[in-house]
């Protein structure tokens, strides 16, 4: 049976028909062919599908698309602004912290939803926020570098 | 402008981090159908009957194909592309591996029906409705005791589970009496367990068949697509390779796991012909656990003899070697050339034999995984060497120095020709270990240690002293030892006649960044802007041909083809010059993108010889118009990079917990292009071996189900279990290339989990447990019980 949603999508309404079964994940890269959520697991481990519902970070793999009705979903697709990347992408892109780039969108979720809550975090912090986050190219080394330099470029813009 | 040695950021990542990447399971096509492939619950068993009625009357399903319309189909398996002959010169077993299986599953996952329908869920929802009458068989999963007798067989004309025997380096009477006459001899059993590469993104196909060209297209996760098409083409299918395009759009990640040939790629492409529509199948975790080829998995015992001052005699290693239900593309090769042929390490050990034993068991395949043979091989040496200090009394630093090999450059002496066939290129291994000395701070820290152990406290340090042969290879070389394929890497390098290029490489990138440090390569040797360089790869129809990525090969093989090119390029450039300068070729020197008449201001420039070359009006007598030159490059030898790896722990004495407290790696990895790449790639690959040593592992059970085939189940490296790397490089230049470089991608596996091991070993040893071995992956229980004994 299918279910007709409505939802905000990196600022766009958006009204379609899902199966009740959808995921969101599969909602998002197969009927909005928002391809950058990425799939890298199937028990929510990997962290590839993070989006924010709502202004919190969500695995989309564990949320069907019709608990996103009425909601508002931010992807990897709407976080630069036009040309200009958000501070995490571009801390991404200073420190090297992507290599193959599939857990990347995911990453980059993440980081902006550490960073909201805590604007400063120390090393530790961020690998403890990176937990729910596979990535197998880097040994997270310039992940943790590229969130550090992001925080700090984050601060200085807020000063 | 120079841009070699600069830490020039990526160009790729813009792409990856707006979500602009385009990966295999990113592409729809029109008309595209989704196939779901039912595979085996278990290890063993004969079908005794299949009913597909019930699925093919579900919604949305296209077709259902069984082993059995495979096999009447007439298409083959998947082929191995290494032969691997026993002792006595008979060939190694090569059993078929079909694309579906008809009669007997030899796997978990083992491959028996390929459901296609409209939709991926339709697809899914379907196969649950096939019924399968499976008659489970007895299993064996372990590599030393399927080769003993009475042990369940795999295929029934390998006896033994043998798939071949092997052995290399000198006599075993001689390595033998050489340890019969040593003053100490270190003994170690160990196994190198069997990991899963886990690339982040799951395999992916999509096969298309195009009714009005007679053409196919398969887009695919590969490293190497153009092998992929010749594997397909000339052994699977049988179709002719001008007919088919093999495309591998951004891959994520592979470390060896999507090097091979996999049924999946075949069954698409076959199918596609069948209805005439497109498939398009993405491999799910649970599969990729299940079916990308696995890693290590070697059952060994080894013998290290010294003398009494500490020089190491002589070396015996004996294996088994896991190859799986079936053959994988280069799984014989990794056991044998791959392994065997490192046993020399960086010591002068006068004998050294090695002696293989490939088995098959109800198991996934193993191939080639990050390092490949080469962390075996560096995982045995190290291991002994470190045991064998701490059994002697001996400092492991102190008695690795005495033990290396004398620098040599390659150029003024000769390489070094070691016990196990290779000649080594270029070394310099003592500053390696003793710049890691001081990064570690190693007179202090052993105060520090032995200031803990007093508070009961079990701080341990661990040292592993790497050499790897990657560059792979040398097409005759590796022809005579059974390589099925050649080795090189072709480039073709277009210059447009806007003076903008261009390059088409066999290598492919899927993480290494190969449109950065190529295009470094190509701006530098022709100075010009980086932004004026463009990188092709990952597309037969575009790129001539390519043998790929994997053995840490693209620069210095890859990189190489470029170089050939670009000479090319410049020569016939230099010809236009000299004709639109009214001078001689050898009266002009090219330099920041311009030739120049020596001793004059009279100059001309890349841009203008490139339109010149393709409006050809005032130009040399007898030049061909264009400037596009294609080269292959095979190298004269195989790399040697080589470093120093040491990991320093704390064991928690009460629950065996182990904390990575620091891990310092200082590398060789010969001239480096970008050191902000090539650091990353150090970064990633100490994360595997860590994660081999302390945290990962693939489990089949003694029904061979693999118990842990999930995120939920395999512990792989979180970034909190990680600390932040030391690391820093010596430059030991590769003297047989034009660049200079040996390859970065597999080094930090190789080095990296001995020294770890190395680290729990010393904590306990310096607490008062002299234990020799414990098991990887180090979990704390192991550590704990290891503690008790």
């Amino acid at each position: 049976m299918s279910h007709s949603i409505t939802l905000t999508v990196n600022g766009k309404t958006v009204t379609a028909e899902v199966e009740g079964r959808t995921l969101l994940v599969d909602f998002l890269r197969e009927q909005l062919l928002l391809t950058g959520t990425h799939v890298g697991c199937d028990t929510s481990n990997c962290g590839a599908c993070t989006v924010h519902v709502d202004g919190l970070s969500v695995k989309s793999c564990t949320m069907l698309a019709v608990q996103a009705d009425g909601g508002s979903v931010t992807t990897i697709e709407g976080m630069a602004q036009g040309d200009n990347l958000h501070p995490i992408q571009e801390g991404f892109k200073e420190k090297h912290g992507l290599q193959c780039g599939f857990c990347t969108p995911g990453m980059v979720m993440t980081a902006a939803d550490l960073l909201k809550k805590n604007p400063q975090p120390t090393e530790d912090e961020i690998r403890r926020a990176l937990e729910g986050n596979f990535c197998r190219c880097t040994g997270y080394h310039n992940i943790v570098e590229a969130i550090q330099h992001a925080a700090a470029n984050m601060q200085k813009a807020e000063a | 402008m120079s841009y070699i040695g600069k830490s020039v950021k990526r160009v790729e990542d813009k792409r990856f981090l707006t979500g602009q990447g385009r990966y295999t399971d990113d592409i729809k096509l029109v008309g595209m159908t989704h196939a779901y492939i039912l595979r085996s619950p278990y290890a063993h068993a004969k079908i005794n009957s299949m009913d597909t009625s019930a699925a093919e009357s579900a919604d949305g399903v296209v077709k259902i194909y069984t082993g059995a319309d495979i096999a009447a189909a007439g298409v083959n398996g998947v082929p191995c592309g290494w032969q691997v002959n026993f002792k006595n010169g008979d060939t190694m077993k090569e059993p078929p591996h079909p694309l579906l299986v008809a009669d007997r599953v030899k796997h978990v996952g083992d491959a028996v029906a390929m459901v296609i329908a409209e939709t991926r869920e339709q697809a899914r929802d379907a196969a649950e409705l096939i019924d399968v009458d499976y008659e489970e068989l007895p299993a064996v999963t372990d590599p030393a005791a399927a080769a003993a007798d009475g042990a369940p067989l795999v295929h029934d004309d390998a006896p033994n589970n043998v798939c071949f025997d092997w052995e290399l380096g000198n006599p075993k009477d001689e390595v033998r009496a050489a340890l019969d006459g040593a003053h100490h001899v270190t003994t170690l059993e160990f196994v190198n367990q069997r990991v899963v590469p886990n690339a982040m993104e799951p395999r992916s196909a999509i096969g298309h068949f195009d009714t009005s060209t007679d053409r196919y297209t398969l887009y695919t996760t590969s490293q190497n697509p153009h092998l992929t098409r010749l594997l397909l083409c000339a052994f699977v299918l049988g179709i002719p390779e001008h007919k088919v395009r093999v495309v591998a759009p951004d891959v994520g990640g592979g470390f060896g796991s999507k090097i091979f040939h996999y049924t999946e790629e075949a069954l698409v492409i076959w199918a596609s012909n069948q209805i005439k529509r497109p498939i398009k199948w993405t491999s799910d975790r649970s599969e990729a656990f299940m079916t990308d080829a696995h890693g290590r998995d070697h059952v060994t015992k080894a013998e290290m003899g010294f003398d009494t001052d500490g020089n190491i005699v002589a070396l015996q290693a004996t294996t088994h070697a896991n190859l799986g239900a079936y053959l994988s593309t280069f799984a014989p090769a990794v056991p044998t050339y791959l392994h065997g042929t490192l046993m020399q390490g960086l010591y002068t050990t006068p004998k050294v034999n090695v002696d293989v034993t490939g088995t098959f068991t109800h198991t996934n395949a193993v191939d080639a995984y990050r390092g490949a043979g080469r962390p075996e091989a560096t995982y045995l040496l190290e291991r002994l060497i470190d045991l064998a200090a701490l059994e002697m009394g001996k400092d492991p630093a102190e008695l690795r120095f005495q033990n290396f090999i004398e620098p040599f450059d390659g150029v003024e002496q000769p390489g070094y020709q070691t016990q196990v066939a290779l000649q080594y290129d270029s070394g310099n291994y003592h500053p390696v270990l003793k710049r890691a000395l001081e990064m570690v701070g190693y007179e202090d820290f052993r105060k520090e240690q032995t200031e803990a152990a007093k508070n009961g406290k079990l701080l341990g340090i661990g040292f592993s002293t790497y050499i790897e042969a990657c560059g792979i290879a040398p097409s005759a070389v590796v022809g005579a030892l059974g390589a099925r394929a050649g080795l090189f890497e072709s480039a073709q390098v277009r210059v447009q006649p806007t003076g903008k290029v261009s390059v088409y490489t066999g290598s492919h990138s899927h993480g290494q960044g190969h449109e950065t440090t190529f295009a470094q390569v190509v701006a530098d040797r022709m100075g010009i802007p980086l932004e004026d360089v463009d990188l092709v790869h990952g597309d037969s129809d575009a790129v001539a041909f390519g043998m790929g990525t994997y053995g840490s090969r693209s620069l210095a093989v890859g990189g190489s083809a470029i170089v050939k090119s670009i000479d090319k390029v410049l020569e016939k450039g230099a010809r236009i010059a000299a004709h639109k300068l009214e001078a001689a070729v050898e009266d002009l020197d090219y330099a920041e993108g311009k030739w120049t008449v020596k001793g004059t201001d009279k100059s001309i420039g890349f841009g203008d010889i490139a339109l010149t070359a393709y409006v050809p009006h005032d130009y040399p007598a007898g030049e061909e118009p264009g400037l596009d030159f294609s080269s292959f490059y095979d190298p004269a030898n195989f790399t040697y990079p080589f470093g120093c790896h040491v990991a320093i722990v704390e064991v928690d004495g009460e629950t065996g917990r182990t904390k990575l407290k620091r891990f310092i790696a200082v590398d060789d990895v010969g001239n480096v292009i970008n050191p902000m790449i090539v650091d990353g790639q150090i970064h990633g690959g100490l994360a595997q071996g860590i994660g081999q040593a302390l945290l990962e592992g693939a489990l089949y059970d003694e029904n061979g189900q693999l118990i842990n085939g999930s995120y939920m189940d395999y512990a792989m490296p979180r970034a909190d279990d990680l600390p932040s790397f030391e690391i820093d490089r010596t430059v030991t230049p590769c003297p047989h290339n034009p660049l200079g470089v040996k390859g970065a991608g597999e080094a930090g596996c190789i080095g990296s989990t001995p020294a770890v091991v190395n680290a729990v070993i010393d904590a306990l040893w310096k607490g008062g447990h002299q234990v020799k071995d414990i098991r990887m992956p180090l979990t704390p229980e192991r550590v704990w019980n290891a503690m008790q004994s």
